[in-house]
């Protein structure tokens, strides 16, 4: 293998330190003692402190951690059957439906924001139902995961064997017992991957979940958004800080997953 | 097993049929993958579907093992109707050509599957894989996952997780098809010996003609969605019904004849671009045909000296010789059509042809065979 020329060593460089640069600032004045930013006057661990100690944002944390929880585990489901539905079965109207599974993926977050708000109000005038809260943010955050879901899924369906389907078939096992113990083994890595992808969307949405929340269903994005207008706070740093290491938790959980799911090779 | 192939037989359900095929038809859009095919598969039999690829064959074999469904015809199994009866409660089994092996489970759970799914005991179920895997000799490598295996030990796997159901018949979809030649050819072997052993019906598709002479009891061949000939490998071989069958087994010599005049008791005289040759192999009906083909196998020619004369001896000329060993292939020239000829080598230098030299070319009329177009 080639030794990269420093021109691309330097170009990778640069781009790490753009993506990166203001995450680790963040981090680090994470722990400056500064009561308003600014410059560094020595370090402490107080912010953190401070953050357990105001129920405002542990509530807004734990209305976060419901929201994507719930929100994943039904779009998780829904979206493996969408998937599998498009690509496993032939019916009339199948183009269409592939194609409108695209729009959510699409259009404008604020646009769709908008529309569930309309939605829900006139669902509310109507019937009474859907009061916005937590309940209402759950179903909005569902509708925007599935298709992202699905297509993950999809595409991992699509790049299967048929015969292997067809194999189950043969030897006994039905409709339900195919999916169960053929299908859906095979296509895990990409479901728990479409999950993971449904949940981190869920996590950091702020469009969606600001406009179809309600009194007292305040989600992190939607506090620290609130705060910011009045100054950045060294707690809104710790707080950010901590969310970043919950994402890079994340993503080697999902790397040491997919890792565990690759055949492994001759013994 | 060598009686004559009976063309598509529509008789009612014969209790020695494992397979009894009629009038099935399948179409793909504007393709027509099968036309009003009709056939029975005896008991026992190792039957194979050959042909070029899109004749049908994968085709007939899919609806049979119901992982395809027929536009209009019928399929009956031991003399039960199959209409009704999705895939996974027909009494076959399919051995795939990209093998369908599940790459989740190791080897000894993928020949489990079947019996799992026939609610078998744990018990009887590990002894049975074990039997299984020792017949098709990977027993050493239960524990191993499909990505851990060859090509060839694939196969084997396929095999085994198919027979341990005791199907009544066996479905093979190009088996050997992926696999490189001496691999096969001792697959080939292994396959017809297993086949004898258990005595369950094979029915097998491949488009390689000279895997189905080797293995099989008898051979359907097909084209474009219809079964050109049924019958036993030298039926096939000696006695071809038409251009494409002849054509598509070995090579074979085409002449095109006319004036057909009857000659003596079993015998006829056709008029061709190499004089008048006298017919004796029989085939196709003649009487009141003006135009047809006359078909006789390169092996079948004899090379004699220039200068002999007699009956269906012609003159013609060496344009190339192929030495491969045991014998020569000598494309030769005759009545200024060309006629492939194959010698044996018996002897050392036996057949001192240069390309240009003449020769006297004889068609035996026992070997010259009228064929149906």
């Amino acid at each position: 293998m080639k030794r990269p020329s420093w021109l691309l060593t330097l170009g990778v460089a640069l781009l790490y330190v753009f993506l990166y640069a203001p995450i680790v600032v963040v981090i680090v004045f994470s722990f400056n003692a500064a009561r308003y930013g600014g410059p560094w006057t020595g370090f402490t661990t107080a912010w953190y402190g401070r953050l357990l100690d105001s129920p405002e944002k542990l509530l807004a944390a734990r209305n976060t951690l419901v929201l994507a929880v719930v929100s994943t585990l039904f779009s998780t489901v829904l979206g493996t059957l969408l998937g599998f539905g498009l690509s496993r079965y032939r019916f009339p109207g199948q183009k269409l439906f592939s194609w409108l599974m695209y729009i959510p993926v699409v259009i404008p977050d604020i646009v769709m924001a908008v529309a569930m708000l309309m939605f829900y109000g006139l669902v509310r005038q109507t019937l009474g139902l859907f009061e916005l809260g937590l309940a209402t943010m759950i179903v909005s955050h569902v509708t925007f995961q599935i298709p992202f879901v699905a297509i993950v899924v999809r595409s991992r369906l699509v790049g299967m064997d048929p015969a292997i389907e067809e194999a189950a078939h043969d030897l006994g096992a039905n409709a339900w017992q195919t999916f169960r113990l053929v299908t859906l083994p095979m296509i895990l890595p990409a479901v728990v991957a479409g999950g993971m992808l449904a949940f981190t969307l869920s996590l950091d949405d702020f469009v969606v979940s600001f406009f179809t929340t309600g009194p007292g269903a305040n989600t992190l994005p939607i506090l620290i958004y609130a705060s910011v207008k009045r100054g950045i706070t060294p707690d809104i740093n710790a707080l950010s800080s901590l969310i970043i290491l919950a994402s890079v938790l994340g993503t080697i959980a999902m790397m040491l997953a997919e890792r565990r799911q690759e055949p492994r090779g001759t013994s | 097993m060598a009686q004559p192939g009976e063309p598509g037989s529509l008789s009612s359900p014969d209790a020695r049929a494992a397979v009894e095929v009629s009038g099935l038809s399948r179409r793909f859009g504007s393709f027509q993958a099968l036309d009003n095919v009709s056939l029975t598969i005896r008991e026992g039999e190792f039957f194979s579907l050959l042909g070029p690829s899109g004749c049908g064959k994968t085709t007939l074999l899919r609806i049979i093992g119901g992982l395809d469904l027929a536009d209009s015809g019928s399929v009956a199994i031991g003399g039960e109707a199959m209409e009704r009866i999705p895939a996974h409660r027909r009494p076959v089994n399919t051995v795939f050509q990209s093998y369908a092996l599940f790459p989740h489970m190791t080897v000894a759970e993928n020949v489990a599957f079947g019996l799992r799914m026939k609610k078998i005991a744990a018990a009887d179920i590990a002894e049975r894989v074990a039997r299984a895997l020792e017949m098709v000799q990977i027993g050493s490598f239960a524990s191993r996952k499909p990505a851990q295996l060859s090509g060839g030990q694939k196969q084997r796997v396929a095999l085994a997780r198919a027979l341990i159901n005791e199907p009544r018949v066996l479905l093979l979809d190009e088996p050997l098809g992926a696999l490189d030649l001496k691999l096969r050819k001792e697959l080939q072997v292994e396959l017809h010996t297993l086949q004898r052993r258990l005595g369950i019906t094979f029915i097998f598709v491949t488009h390689d003609q000279e895997e189905a002479l080797v293995m099989s009891d008898r051979i359907a061949l097909m084209r474009a969605g219809q079964i050109e000939q049924i019958g036993d490998a030298e039926e096939i071989y000696e006695r071809p019904r038409n251009r494409f069958v002849s054509q598509f087994l070995g090579s074979c010599n085409l002449i095109e004849a006319r004036g057909w005049s009857p000659g003596g008791a079993g015998e006829s005289l056709a008029e061709t671009p190499l004089g008048t040759l006298r017919v004796e192999g029989g085939g196709a009906p003649t009487a009141g045909r003006e135009s047809f083909t006359l078909a006789i196998r390169p092996e079948k020619l004899r090379l004699l000296p220039a200068g002999e004369t007699g009956e269906n001896r012609v003159p013609a000329r060496v344009s190339q010789v192929i030495y491969i060993g045991s014998e020569s292939h000598f494309q030769l020239e005759a009545g200024g059509r060309p006629l492939l000829a194959y010698a044996m080598n018996e002897t050392r230098g036996a057949h001192e042809l240069e390309p240009g030299a003449s020769l006297t070319v004889h068609l035996p009329a026992a070997s010259l065979l009228a064929l149906e177009d």
